[in-house]
């Protein structure tokens, strides 16, 4: 446990340029630039509803290493119509906080407000988003991230873009 | 009536050219007409609600909508069906906001009209001030139709429509049943449900079930990942085995795979070798080979379409409902099934599999709902141009219950429009 002011403060800073780092990495969908920044045996989960057996309930995506590879070369091959082009996005993400801290790993959850355009048209999606982080030698790395979309078990449209 | 309140919409042969197989654009585009429709389609014939294992006990109920009107659909304490309008009788407020759940009644939380499981108006709060001729049995929620077939739930406004079965016909019948044997020895179970809006007009969706020509185009990026045999199965717009065909009033199946129209006669063949993992796991709970060969099967899904008129369709492995909104926009459902009962791992990977195609995140749901703005942006241009649905009229052949046709064929399109023109032409 962290026990400190101090070492929370700049356990919070690390984190967050950190979370920022991949807003921004999303935003620009420099999706090989995101794939190094996960564990292989990391999950990736946009679930839908309050439910939190994630493996025995359906979910918007589950995707282990394998299937995020196939869902960003899908992105970069160019034959999705709806990811080519994908709608634009820019996303903020705030109010973060430091859940728990267990040795190298951490647990947080953000805030994400996101805006894509396509069409010149904008939709705006808000998100819970839950991170555990691995600190490693070569920085943090993604255990987990569950992004939970408000209404995730209401009714959505398609996206073409990463929460 | 002066010349200008005659809804242009009034000469339906031009709506839709049969002869020619031929839509006009107003068919996406016209509120007028779609207003026509929802009375003279979605008040007039079975619409799909929900599948019984969705609510599966007594008392439970489901949100479900029957076109614009909001609807509840319940069993009663005997287990019965009940459909109605989710709207007090005194003032209309919604007496339920829960999508889903399990109650003794429904009261309306504006003045507590309290109605039973079946809709009667059982308690009204203070009621001296309506008179002692107040007649409860007149304020029931107002009521559909409800009927079954193959757990499917149907309701209608129409108290006068024909049988569910008869409307279904006993080639739709015999695929349902076929379609069920996905639950590979279980009840089939809705596992979960993708919901994503489309700004489209509902006939666009209502075409796409049964239209595998778009399948290479749209979902090659989805097919890039299978792997070989996998691929090989999607292939069908190569191979040339399957067809399309009208199973009348508006209903059409698409034979993609035609050695999986009955699961059970696959019970021969080897274990795909993309589930021989999951075989094996199976075969660690202790089922039977014979189990186990079933099971694998009903994970795979059978190899076949099917649209019916006018909300539901079966695709392969889930149900895919449309709910009109307005005339240019749709909500879409897509239900995952799995096996009431069955091995877990089983139904994880019935899981996975239909996250990795449907739904706002899926490899093919994204790229389905592009292509259908495509066609609603593409309408607001050319008024005087028609869609055509006319593929393979060349050489259809007659089949059991209408034309059937290369499995690219619009066959389908043309038996849902050539149902619209039917029900459009009734007096409303």
């Amino acid at each position: 446990m962290f026990d400190t002011s101090t070492s929370t403060t700049a356990l919070l800073a690390e984190v967050t340029e950190f979370v920022w780092k991949e807003a921004d990495i999303l935003d620009r969908k420099d999706y090989d630039a995101w794939l190094d920044m996960w564990l292989v045996e990391g999950i990736y989960i946009l679930p839908m509803g309050d439910g939190e057996d994630y493996e025995n309930q359906l979910n918007l995506c589950y995707d282990n290493d394998k299937m995020r590879r196939l869902r960003i070369d899908r992105f970069n091959r160019g034959f999705s119509i709806s990811s080519a082009p994908a709608a634009d996005t820019v996303r903020t993400v705030s109010r973060i906080v430091i859940d728990d801290v267990d040795g190298d790993q951490i647990k947080l959850r953000t805030a994400q407000h996101l805006i894509e355009d396509k069409f010149g048209r904008q939709r705006i999606w808000a998100a819970d988003v839950f991170f555990t982080l691995k600190k490693t030698d070569d920085g943090f790395k993604i255990d987990r991230k569950i992004a939970k979309l408000l209404n995730s078990g209401g009714m959505l449209n398609s996206f073409s873009y990463l929460f | 009536m002066s010349l200008d309140t005659t809804p242009k919409f009034s000469d339906l042969d031009a709506l839709y050219d049969v002869e020619n197989a031929k839509v006009a654009t107003e068919m996406y585009e016209d509120p007028a007409l779609f207003a026509e429709e929802m009375d003279k389609i979605f008040k007039k014939t079975w619409v799909f609600v929900a599948h019984e294992s969705e609510f599966p006990d007594k008392g439970s109920f489901k949100l479900s909508h029957v076109g614009l009107d909001p609807v509840i659909v319940v069993r009663d304490r005997k287990g019965k069906i009940h459909c109605m309008v989710n709207r007090c009788r005194h003032r209309a407020a919604t007496v339920c906001e829960v999508k889903k759940g399990k109650t003794s009644s429904f009261q309306c939380p504006y003045h507590g009209w309290g109605y039973g499981l079946d809709g009667s108006l059982r308690a009204v709060p203070y009621p001296e001030q309506y008179g002692d001729d107040f007649d409860k049995s007149q304020h029931g929620m107002l009521k559909l139709r409800t009927e079954a077939f193959e757990g499917m739930v149907f309701a209608t406004f129409n108290h006068d429509a024909e049988p569910l079965v008869d409307f279904l016909g006993p080639e739709v019948c015999r695929y349902m049943t076929l379609f069920m044997k996905q639950g590979g020895g279980f009840p089939v179970k809705v596992i979960g449900e993708h919901q994503f809006s489309v700004p489209m007009n509902w006939k666009v969706q209502l075409e796409n079930t049964t239209d595998a020509y778009h399948f290479p185009i749209v979902h090659k990026s989805f097919m890039q990942t299978l792997d070989e045999k996998t691929e090989d199965l999607f292939a069908f717009m190569d191979k040339n085995e399957g067809w399309v065909e009208d199973l009348g009033n508006g209903h059409s199946i698409m034979m993609m795979m035609p050695t999986r129209e009955d699961l059970d006669e696959r019970m021969d063949d080897p274990i795909e070798p993309r589930f021989e993992w999951l075989a094996e796991e199976i075969r660690k709970e202790g089922y039977s080979e014979e189990q186990v060969k079933r099971i694998v099967l009903a994970v795979g899904g059978p190899g076949f379409n099917m649209n019916l008129f006018p909300n539901v369709s079966f695709s392969l492995s889930f149900f895919r409902v449309l709910t009109p909104v307005s005339v240019d926009k749709t909500d879409i459902r897509h239900m995952a099934l799995g096996m009431d009962g069955g091995p877990q791992i089983a139904n994880q990977t019935r899981l996975r599999l239909h996250e990795h195609f449907q739904g706002p995140m899926g490899f093919g749901s994204p790229d389905d709902a592009e292509v259908w703005e495509r066609v609603q942006r593409g309408t607001q241009g050319g008024a005087d141009l028609k869609i055509l649905v006319n593929r393979g009229m060349v050489d259809e052949e007659p089949g059991v219950m209408g034309p059937r046709g290369h499995v690219s064929a619009e066959t389908g399109m043309r038996a849902a429009y050539e149902m619209w023109k039917r029900m459009m032409e009734q007096e409303a």
